[in-house]
């Protein structure tokens, strides 16, 4: 005789109370929105403001003719949420999708269509672009496709890394470009898994922070076009146009074909926290694929038009971001949208924080102006589960809202700050009157981030948007001719300078010009207060051509070219010695603005600013010549002592340096006139033969430390 | 209706689940099942004999992940005659973490199992 078995009475809801297209169902719930995964089924719960009636229609994977139609009863309805529970589902091989019926008497900026399977908003995974590139089956009724995601992911102890903003050092990449080349040897090229072959590159170069381009599901055939002259099928390579806001690319995935993106993407992300590496994703809630009126009806458009977009009186969609459409963000529905989807990568993903694309658009209000205190920004701002997420805005839309500086940020977001950029540039290429403002932005921007302080400013010379920092240095004007264009795509405002010849050139005074240019944007970039950010590539040379808007090229124009880190390897040494110097000298990551203080009794206040002469700055208008003394403490608590020179008058100078303490002396961790490699690893700084003054060479950069002697 | 089925025997102090047939969404649960069995017997090793696998879905792969929780703190879970296919994929999404593979029983061939189907 054995004891009993106890069973666990099954849940009463696992159970159906209605048949419906041959299923067995019931009354669903209505939160969360979505499909979820629940005993014995799968919750489905959709909402419209003003649909009258809903279908859920089920197809098994990939087949254009529905499996079953599924009219969800009226009374599984709460308020605009209709929710039902489906049983005895083959999940793993079901696409899903609704049908929706609009009201008898429609609004005139309703885009109901009944005709049309919408996608789910709240999908967690989609396919119809399983494989990258793969020819899409364009037959297919039903183009981007609804897919349940697993939730069951083993992270074992990972968690967000939370790393002190300030020491941060972000690395902007693409998943498909980083590895996609040949020449990266990797397994699975181009794919999340490859981007984890490559973490111990990533390691050596010394970054901490990687950020994504658009990794949410988006189509790569979206204007698909043949370039007439060289007969280049042209993509959307970006991604910056969203199908689905909570799905990740599944052509990033090299289990994409198995559906096993969401998992591939979470060991990437579990992989580069067990480097020590955070990840933020460059999200783009300013619009949507579906365009405007004559682009295509993929879920909001036929769900609920007049809440998602931003409409004229007469329902056109107003154009915001250059792209079509301008999603309504602050519509409290919309805002409750980007909110969830927010969340849900942060905890189910794990990342560590988000670049927002055109993010001026997510403060203007309903009727297309900017709030004073939009509730979107507000609501991310203080939300319990974003709280310790990076949150960067591009402070920018192509409405003409320019807010860097100006964004509303409850003292808590981050801007990619575009004058540090439009700054650097034109110092480094010789432009008068840029001095002060070079001061300026070396220091964190105070003019801008006085109360909320350095933290808020994430400097970058270069970024996926426009040259390259080697095209910066080899070429004055843009080269778009194979984005099919006639070369009139793309920013026209680059201050960029191409050394003497434009494009690629066997003068070797050129290259070495360019080079030491390069070099000099580094010193600069790492040296500053401020969050550091690299454009992928930039650290070994890669060139675009010149094309400063490569969006559309899946070529060797956009990937990485790996052997470009043997071809270049002093530049790559370069920028990894410049971040390891970052890292050991604390006060160049000060979050606190410079004061001029003595904060430390070291008998220096904590800045001041040199030139030809110590003690004495030239800030005319045309000088082109700027040195800074940094004071402060090492980590360890002892006195630091961080002198940086910049020169871009195209003779040399020599400095006056300022006198340190008696047991102190200067040494030279950079001179970027100077032969290969131009910088030593920190700790292995020279002492300078003369202490008093020192050469800074033409187009040049040197950083000294004073170190006890 | 996709054909699965799986027998357990036991090796001393390992436990071993031959499996055969297509292993996914819908054959998962019966997987599930036999591991939640093995487990009670708090086997030092848990040996999936996995040469009988024509097909193996991504729920079937959580399956084996879903072992790994089962099974007792320090113990070994060991996938023999796992195809290249397996082992790659569980290798992309980082499922190889929480298992072994390896192309031969980890106890003598010949040795007599306890069968308790």
């Amino acid at each position: 005789m054995t004891a009993p078995v106890h069973v666990v009475r099954d849940r009463i809801d696992s159970y159906p109370t209605h048949q419906i297209a041959g299923y067995g169902v019931r009354p669903g719930r209505h939160m969360p929105f979505g499909a979820t995964l629940v005993p014995g089924g799968v919750n489905f719960s959709l909402h419209s403001s003003t649909a009258e009636a809903v279908a859920l229609v089920l197809f098994r994977r990939g087949e254009h003719t529905p499996l079953a139609e599924l009219p969800i009863p009226d009374e599984f309805r709460i308020g605009g949420v209709w929710a039902i529970t489906v049983f005895g589902l083959d999940y793993e091989n079901l696409d899903y999708g609704y049908r929706v019926h609009g009201p008898r008497d429609p609004h005139i900026a309703d885009r109901f269509d009944p005709e049309r399977i919408l996608a789910d908003p709240y999908a967690r995974a989609m396919s119809g672009r399983d494989v990258w590139g793969a020819e899409p089956d364009w037959h297919d009724p039903y183009q981007y496709r609804s897919k349940l995601a697993f939730d069951d992911f083993d992270w074992d102890d990972d968690q967000p890394l939370r790393i002190p903003q300030e020491d941060l050092v972000i690395y902007e990449m693409h998943v498909r470009g980083f590895t996609r080349d040949p020449s990266s040897g990797v397994a699975e090229p181009g794919t999340y898994a490859g981007v984890v072959e490559k973490i111990p590159y990533l390691k050596s170069l010394g970054v901490n922070c990687v950020e994504l381009m658009p990794v949410f599901e988006f189509d790569e055939f979206e204007n698909q076009r043949i370039d007439p002259t060289s007969g280049e099928l042209l993509l959307n390579y970006w991604g910056y146009s969203t199908v689905g806001f909570f799905a990740p690319k599944a052509g990033y995935a090299a289990t994409g074909r198995f559906g096993m993106q969401c998992d591939e993407f979470k060991n990437m992300v579990k992989e580069l926290h067990a480097a020590g590496i955070q990840v933020l994703l460059d999200v783009v809630f300013n619009h949507t694929a579906e365009g405007n009126e004559d682009g295509p009806t993929i879920h909001f458009r036929g769900l609920d038009n007049r809440t998602y977009y931003i409409l004229t009186p007469e329902g056109y969609y107003y154009n915001f971001s250059g792209t079509g459409n301008t999603l309504n963000c602050n519509h409290p529905v919309v805002r409750n949208y980007v909110l969830s989807c927010l969340r849900y990568w942060a905890s189910e993903y794990h990342v560590d924080g988000f670049r927002f694309d055109l993010a001026a658009i997510l403060d203007r209000g309903e009727d297309g102006a900017p709030l004073a205190n939009p509730p979107l920004i507000e609501a991310l701002s203080f939300d319990p589960v974003l709280r310790d997420c990076v949150l960067i805005a591009e402070a920018w839309d192509a409405g003409g809202l320019y807010q860097v500086g100006s964004f509303p940020n409850y003292g808590r977001w981050s801007e990619w700050n575009g004058k540090f950029r439009d700054t650097v540039r034109r110092y480094l290429k010789g432009d008068v009157g840029t001095i002060g403002d070079l001061a300026t932005r070396m220091v964190g921007s105070p003019d801008l981030y006085s109360r909320r302080g350095a933290n808020a400013s994430v400097n970058f010379v270069t970024c996926h948007d426009g040259f390259t920092l080697n095209d910066l240095v080899t070429y004055n004007g843009k080269h778009n001719e194979a984005n099919g264009e006639g070369n009139r795509d793309g920013g026209d405002d680059n201050n960029s300078w191409n050394c003497g010849v434009e494009g690629p050139t066997d003068d070797s005074e050129v290259q070495r010009l360019r080079l030491r240019q390069m070099k000099n944007a580094m010193v600069l970039l790492l040296t500053s207060q401020g969050i550091p950010m690299i454009n992928a590539g930039d650290e070994v040379g890669r060139t675009q051509q010149g094309n400063n808007n490569a969006y559309c090229h899946d070529s060797t124009l956009t990937w990485f070219d790996w052997g470009l880190t043997e071809r270049n390897s002093e530049l790559f040494d370069f920028v990894r010695n410049l971040i390891a110097f970052r890292v050991a000298h604390p006060l160049l990551r000060s979050r606190q603005h410079p004061t001029g203080e003595d904060h430390h009794g070291l008998g220096y206040p904590d800045i001041s600013w040199h030139g030809v002469h110590a003690w004495s700055a030239d800030w005319a208008p045309d000088s082109h010549l700027l040195a800074v003394l940094r004071t402060g403490l090492t980590a360890e608590g002892l006195a630091d002592y961080v002198y940086i020179a910049v020169n871009s008058h195209w003779e040399g100078h020599d400095l006056q340096l300022p006198e340190l303490p008696a047991d102190t002396s200067w040494h030279l961790f950079a001179d970027t006139f100077a032969a290969a490699p131009g910088n030593v690893a920190p700790g292995s700084e020279v002492p300078l033969d003369n202490q008093h003054s020192v050469h800074l060479g033409p187009r040049s950069a040197i950083v000294l430390i004073g170190r006890r002697r | 209706m996709t054909s699965f089925r799986t027998t357990f025997r036991r090796h001393g102090t390992a436990a071993l689940i031959t499996l055969v047939g297509a292993l996914d969404a819908l054959t998962a649960p019966a997987l599930r099942g036999e591991v939640e069995r093995a487990a009670q017997h708090q086997p030092s090793q848990l040996v999936l004999d996995m040469s009988g696998v024509k097909y193996l879905s991504s729920a079937g792969l959580r399956t084996l992940i879903f072992a790994r929780h089962k099974m007792p703190d320090g113990s070994r879970i060991v996938l023999v005659g796992a195809n290249e296919a397996i082992q790659r994929t569980m290798q992309l999404v980082g499922f190889h973490y929480s298992v072994e593979f390896s192309d031969r029983f980890p106890f003598g061939e010949g040795e007599p199992g306890v069968a308790t189907s």
